[in-house]
């Protein structure tokens, strides 16, 4: 089976193209491994991917996952020639033939030395499909079905299918950015959409042993799994926070102490950052969600840090976030029901407008640069392969 | 690091004994009990074995012995097997809010079958009263299913008495005891009870997982929950587990070698326990009886999640559960708390421990050293500051 695979706004990108194709490519290549028997040929700002009759179906499911592809085909190759292509085109029919189908033949011709004009190759295998399958009908105006002939110089495409991809850039093009990875549901989705962006992933997690289980730890390292599948193996910053959190319960007041987490968590992963050449972190805030995601808060928050902090979801509503969750496959994992940092330690009461000179003071009874390099000290570093299959 | 393990009521390490009779079924009598062969016959010995020793301990006949996966398809098979087998003579079903999981889950289920049933209240120490039990009868009740000894709490229940009162107003109706916690601990002896079916399973006397019985008297039959060959006299289909019946049978015999000694000792270490508990640590209370169970002991310790003292205590090496799931997202506190009338927050506050025969003195003075402190850390981290 041949599919051929097309990229959108990448075929754009002028000098660039290049690049952004060979990492498309290698993208392709990597999402089919565990496949044997495939080849990919890149030709003419498209690819044509080759895979084992027996297992096409997983194949399509795997290439559906690879950002940059904005749609597929599964095609049928002729010869450049009427007898060839008409054979083809009526093999496509056979499947989904049924009484009363409107369909036609639209033609394109990048081969100009292909005989017959476009027109004409419609129009005879158009009435070569009506004369071998009875009661269809041509309809140029209003089809249920388009058979496609593309005849290109080194052979002829046939094909009825479109299968939608999830579009976007192929993940490598723009560059690292660091996911701080909760374990809810929106984290997973936001770095998800910062992939579909080209982003290539690393994720830290924050984690509070004994008062988290190690079964949250697990579930993170699940979500990397699930998350990896469209990007490749995650880089997996696992941060024992433990002791942030028991200075801010000893020594902060407790309304302030989910802003001054957050604060904390910035710091430690813009250091992990520039250790790992990260160019921004990745949140799955949306405004309004939560006391820490007013505007107030995040305008606290990210007052520690320089380095720019992408928030893909900060205005989906939950809803929007949830649906996309599903349909990646995180929220199945995201709702396991173990307690992470955020709601171990939240306060009945946290505040929702925290002003900057209230948290700056709350501060001064900590010694931050201590803690922050502890936990730097303390963080374990796992890279998740992507999950099997599926 | 040390280890100490007070989780017994979840399951037990597996003895050495059992682990090696296993061992050399697994390798060496492998064969199938129904075959014809010399290994078949062996590993129909075997069993035969294992199941005259079980049906001694218990003082029933081997006919009476029906081996199952565990105490969950024990227990569904006594409470399904009855109502489906019977459903002619009555659909009326009695049993007690505090079960496990296995039998309550069961009566649900008949209840979507169009079975009623009786969910009786039990009082603070989670005991049902018997007379409420005979109250509830029915001349069309077809079961009463009571458990012996209260899981979470290490309640007693009057089964004897149940039995007696039941089968005195109503002889038709059948007895079903959940003795999965008491087997190996109290005498388990469905005679007495006058009961009709009795679970016990094997991987909390330190047998294996995957292995327990149905007694079941005699002449009461059963409607099976899956069908195939003859096994078990047809009520349980399936090639014999040999291994898990062998290990079950070395079990049994050891737990009920030092049965009476082990229980003294153990009723020793949970007094001392909790006797040093409220001494120690203030804001305590014991949940269940004084008398109760001498492998269980249920502390509401105010003011902390349960959950987070099990993990604090596990990094001490410490191993307690909470009397069930509760968890932050989707609360789930224990029902048997909640029908001995604690609060939420209470029962959120509660851990079990649990005691084996394997468990010392020396395992109890460790688990007081390493307790208070983790719970002062508790009440001090999570607590509201004022």
């Amino acid at each position: 089976m041949i599919y051929l695979v097309r990229y959108g706004e990448i075929g754009l990108k002028g000098k660039n193209r290049r690049f952004f194709e060979n990492r498309l490519t290698e993208n392709i290549k990597k999402a089919l491994q565990g496949i044997p028997g495939c080849s990919i040929r890149q030709l003419h700002t498209r690819n044509y991917v080759e895979v084992p009759e027996e297992r096409a179906a997983e194949a399509l499911q795997r290439l559906q996952q690879v950002f940059g592809i904005v749609s597929l085909s599964p095609v049928t190759v002729a010869g450049p020639d009427m007898a060839a292509i008409k054979d083809a085109a009526l093999a496509e029919f056979s499947v989904l033939a049924r009484p009363g189908l409107r369909f036609k033949v639209n033609t394109r011709r990048a081969n100009k030395r292909f005989p017959l004009a476009s027109q004409q190759v419609s129009a005879e295998v158009g009435a070569h499909i009506l004369r071998s399958i009875p009661g269809l009908k041509v309809d140029v105006h209003n089809p249920e079905t388009v058979l496609d002939v593309e005849i290109r110089d080194e052979a002829v495409y046939i094909y009825t299918q479109r299968i939608p991809g999830p579009g976007g850039l192929p993940v490598g093009v723009s560059g690292k950015g660091l996911l701080l990875l909760s374990g809810g549901i929106d984290s997973p989705v936001a770095g998800w959409l910062a992939m579909k962006r080209g982003v290539t992933l690393e994720a830290v997690h924050f984690y509070s042993p004994p008062f988290t289980s190690e079964r949250a730890r697990d579930k993170v390292i699940d979500l990397c799994r699930r998350l990896a599948v469209f990007g490749g193996p995650i880089r997996l910053h696992l941060v024992r926070f433990t002791e942030v959190q028991k200075e801010l319960q000893e020594k902060t007041p407790e309304k302030l102490s989910v802003t001054l987490m957050r604060r904390m968590m910035f710091r430690i992963a813009e250091q992990l950052s520039a250790k790992r050449s990260a160019l921004a972190l990745i949140t799955g805030e949306s405004l309004g969600q939560v006391a820490s995601q007013t505007m107030e808060s995040i305008a606290v928050i990210e007052q520690v840090v320089s380095i720019p902090v992408y928030r893909p979801l900060i205005t989906y509503d939950k809803q929007e976030i949830t649906e996309l969750s599903r349909s990646i496959g995180t929220y199945p994992i995201s709702i396991r029901p173990y307690e992470d940092c955020c709601t171990v330690f939240l306060p009945p009461h946290p505040a929702i407008k925290p002003r900057p000179e209230a948290v700056e003071e709350a501060e001064k009874a900590l010694d931050i640069p201590a803690l922050v390099r502890d936990c730097l000290e303390k963080t374990e570093e796992l890279v998740i392969d992507p999950e099997n299959g599926s | 690091m040390r280890q100490i393990y007070l989780d017994n009521s979840a399951t037990t390490p597996v003895r050495p004994e059992a682990a090696d009779a296993m061992r050399e079924v697994l390798l060496s009598d492998y064969g199938n009990p129904s075959s014809f062969h010399s290994l078949g016959i062996k590993a129909e010995r075997i069993i035969k074995e294992a199941r005259r020793q079980l049906a001694a301990a218990c003082g029933v006949n081997e006919a009476e012995v029906i081996f199952t996966s565990g105490g969950t398809e024990a227990n569904n098979l006594a409470v399904k097997g009855v109502a489906r087998r019977h459903r002619k003579r009555g659909k009326h079903l009695i049993t007690t809010r505090v079960e496990h999981p296995s039998v309550l889950n069961a009566f649900r289920a008949l209840e979507t079958e169009g079975f009623e049933v009786d969910y009786l209240p039990v009082d603070r120490e989670g005991l049902v009263s018997p007379a409420e039990v005979i109250a509830a009868l029915r001349e069309d009740t077809l079961l009463v299913s009571v458990m012996h000894i209260n899981n979470e709490v290490g309640s007693v229940m009057p089964v004897a008495e149940i039995g007696r009162l039941l089968k005195e107003k109503n002889p038709q109706t059948v007895f079903h005891v959940d003795a999965v916690q008491s087997f190996g601990k109290l005498p388990v002896d469905p005679r007495k009870w006058q009961a009709d079916l009795v679970s016990i399973s094997a991987h909390k006397i330190h047998g294996p997982k995957g292995s327990g019985a149905l007694l079941c008297r005699e002449g009461l039959l059963l409607e099976p929950l899956f069908h195939g060959g003859d096994q078990e006299q047809g009520i349980r289909p399936g090639t014999e587990n040999t291994a898990g019946i062998a290990g079950f049978a070395v079990a049994c015999r050891l737990a009920l070698r030092d049965r009476e000694e082990n229980y003294r000792k153990m009723t020793g270490l949970k007094k001392y326990l909790a006797a040093e508990i409220k001494r120690q640590i203030k804001d305590t209370s014991v949940n269940g009886p004084e008398e109760g169970a001498a492998h269980i002991l249920n502390v509401t310790f105010a003011g902390i999640k349960g959950e987070l003292l099990v993990r604090f205590l596990a990094e001490e090496g410490i191993y307690v559960s909470t009397g069930s799931a509760c968890h932050s997202r989707r609360p789930e506190p224990s029902h048997v708390l909640l029908a001995m009338g604690l609060s939420a927050e209470e029962v959120g506050a509660s851990v079990r421990f649990s005691f084996s025969a394997l468990t010392g003195r020396e395992d109890i003075e460790y688990t007081l050293e390493k307790l208070e402190p983790a719970v002062a850390a508790l009440r001090r981290m999570t607590g509201r500051k004022k």
